[in-house]
């Protein structure tokens, strides 16, 4: 662990993107830890959104551990690559990956959601600023991180802009008219990731307003798109080289993924989207099946 | 058969004279090189909002987002991120349609944004109620770290584009659509040698009288001088203010006024609830009680007119803010 501090330190001091392989099940540890994080965080709040802050843990663990530039102690370096997470109420998730790489310290996760603390319900730029925009209402960081990709492209900078939405935010109308202007522009600094995981608050995406055939509405929209499995750490890997290797039009990542992905009562369940309060024993069995020890269980769920 | 171009070419309306959404476009143009930070967001209505000269000189520094107002005003957002600052230019309702997303992506962070849109009131003339906003005063003064401003002509309008450059944060500024009457001389002169410079929170003092204050903004300035000329025969000295910035408001300017008149009229071109008149009275209430009388629109849509019809049909002419500073002055002496 100390080593792995150090190296990391190494290269996100310069702001680099660490080469070479890697280790899926390293990864995979890491994206059960945001996990477990983001639940005893929404536990001990009493509300959050577990749903899709399972089901994003395992792109947002790649993304921050290999993928964004960025520099832990200069999060403000203009060159860093941009992460913008649209569907903001997947924030227990971000929190945590944050407090892993360094950007926020692991006691600040406790304040989540309470009065004073700057780990807002939803990423507020205003109070952490290492989050991109403020978001939580759905379609606007993806209109952000355009606005962004737009004004890099303007100075001339390379840093390169990630964005991830929800499958449902994708039935605001503000995605698609962000959609075809960054088509229209073809913002190839731009990539878009949908945590494609079939639900939305109320139930099914199908059963609501269905989005098929996704993929083909966003190569009409002028887009490169890949499908992938969003819990395959190689997929999701190559998926983002090939983004960054697509010149001349923006990407977009559809990650299959299931909700509530690590805790066998919420897998598949539209019920554990929206702010829920966990009782006890499901923090606790959720911890479990997560991999947490006894007593890591026992300082999660206490912690103050 | 030969084509005329320049016969078949319709002749646009409004996109001549001395419209504050003109000297708003041109007062850019002047800029552009001291303030090379700045880039102009467009949703396809360059030519009504002034803007259609910006992109002829500098077209590098000119984005066009096509007819999506909630995308635009959420990615000026993203873009001020990136240490450049946008103004984003649309109507006053389309403005409204992306209220939410100025709301959380630009206000909540305060963002260095501005948003200028035309198109205000019943100024708007016959395009009717669809793009007459009477709201947008109300609903921008209601949102955190918004600073609101709604200039009284050419002149001021050009002098406030330079002053909301100069500010860093989220602004709302109203120009106009339809010629305006001048407020202040020498509107004919560049930017560089006007004898006065605009102060974002600072009204201004127009004529100093001792009965009655008017407060007015936008086109209701000028409007507001010809109650004073009215009232100025029948005896009657009313100071006249132009409260071009709506928020922060001069609350230590109303307060001198109510000290020495006891009694305000209030004048705009928008809905009487939440505008200038609500702002007004929301600091007169707490600072310093006195009566107001409302010059607006009564909490009612617009139609189809042209503007000065309209101002009549609607009450916001001179004669309407001088009848309304009769029954403030009664009201304070008691009649």
């Amino acid at each position: 662990m100390e080593r792995e501090r150090q190296s990391l330190r190494s290269w996100r001091g310069r702001g680099d993107r660490p080469e070479g392989e890697f280790d899926p099940a390293e990864l995979s540890a890491k994206a059960n830890a945001i996990r477990r994080h983001a639940l005893a965080m929404i536990y001990r709040a009493g509300s959050g959104h577990p749903g899709g802050s399972l089901s994003a843990a395992d792109i947002l663990a790649y993304l921050y551990w290999r993928e964004l530039r960025f520099r832990v102690d200069d999060p403000a370096w203009e060159d860093r690559d941009r992460f913008v997470l649209s569907k903001g109420h997947a924030c227990p998730a971000l929190y945590a990956v944050a407090a892993q790489v360094g950007l926020l310290s692991h006691s600040a996760l406790s304040g989540f959601r309470c009065l004073g603390s700057p780990l807002q319900g939803h990423p507020h730029l205003g109070s952490t600023p290492w989050v991109e925009a403020s978001t939580g209402s759905l379609g606007q960081g993806f209109s952000a991180a355009i606005g962004m990709a737009l004004g890099l492209r303007f100075l001339g900078r390379k840093a390169r802009v990630y964005v991830m939405v929800g499958d449902g935010e994708l039935q605001e109308g503000e995605i698609w008219e962000g959609a075809m202007l960054a088509g229209h522009r073809k913002l190839d600094n731009l990539c878009l990731i949908i945590d494609y995981n079939k639900m939305q608050s109320d139930d099914l995406n199908e059963n609501v307003v269905g989005l098929e055939p996704l993929r083909r509405k966003w190569e009409a929209f002028n887009w490169s798109a890949q499908e992938i499995d969003g819990h395959d750490f190689r997929a999701i890997a190559k998926a983002l080289e090939w983004a960054r290797r697509n010149p001349g039009a923006p990407s977009v990542i559809i990650a299959h993924t299931v909700k509530g992905k690590g805790v066998s009562f919420m897998e598949g369940s539209p019920a554990w989207h929206g702010s829920v309060k966990l009782r006890r024993e499901e923090a606790m069995q959720a911890l479990c099946e997560l991999g947490a020890s006894g007593a890591e269980i026992e300082e999660l769920i206490d912690e103050k | 058969m030969r084509s005329n171009a320049a016969a078949r070419s319709p002749l646009l309306i409004g996109t001549g004279g001395d419209s504050l959404r003109e000297a708003f476009g041109r007062a850019l143009v002047e800029l552009a090189e001291r303030y090379p930070r700045f880039v102009v967001f467009d949703a396809d209505v360059a030519g009504g909002t002034g803007t259609h000269h910006f992109r002829r000189a500098y077209p590098e520094r000119f984005f066009q987002f096509g007819i999506a107002e909630q995308n635009m005003l959420a990615a000026a957002a993203g873009f001020a991120t990136t240490g450049l600052t946008p103004i984003v230019t649309t109507f006053a309702v389309f403005a409204l349609r992306a209220l939410e997303q100025i709301r959380l992506s630009i206000a909540y962070p305060g963002l260095d944004v501005k948003i200028v849109a035309s198109h205000p009131g019943l100024d708007v003339g016959p395009d009717g109620a669809s793009a007459q906003a009477l709201e947008d005063l109300a609903a921008f003064r209601a949102i955190p770290q918004m600073t609101v401003i709604s200039p009284a002509d050419p002149f001021e309008v050009r002098l406030a584009t330079e002053a909301i450059l100069r500010h860093k944060g989220p602004v709302y500024m109203r120009t106009g659509r339809s010629p305006a009457r001048a407020v202040f001389a020498g509107a004919d002169r560049p930017l560089a040698e006007y004898p006065r410079s605009f102060e974002i929170g600072r009204g201004c003092v127009l004529r100093r009288g001792g009965d009655v204050t008017i407060v007015a903004c936008g086109v209701e300035v000028a409007r507001a001088l010809d109650a004073a000329e009215i009232l100025e025969g029948e005896g009657i000295n009313a100071t006249v203010v132009d409260m071009a910035t709506l928020k922060p408001l001069d609350r230590s300017l109303l307060l001198e006024c109510a000290e020495r008149t006891g009694c305000f009229v209030t004048a705009e071109d928008h809905n009487v609830m939440g505008g200038l008149g609500g702002a007004v009275a929301e600091a007169l209430t707490e600072a310093h009680p006195c009566p107001v009388e409302f010059i607006g629109v009564r909490d009612t849509f617009g139609q189809s007119g042209e503007p000065a019809d309209l101002a009549e049909a609607y009450g916001l002419t001179g004669p309407f803010i001088a009848a309304a500073a009769r029954r403030a002055i009664a009201r304070k002496r008691g009649v």
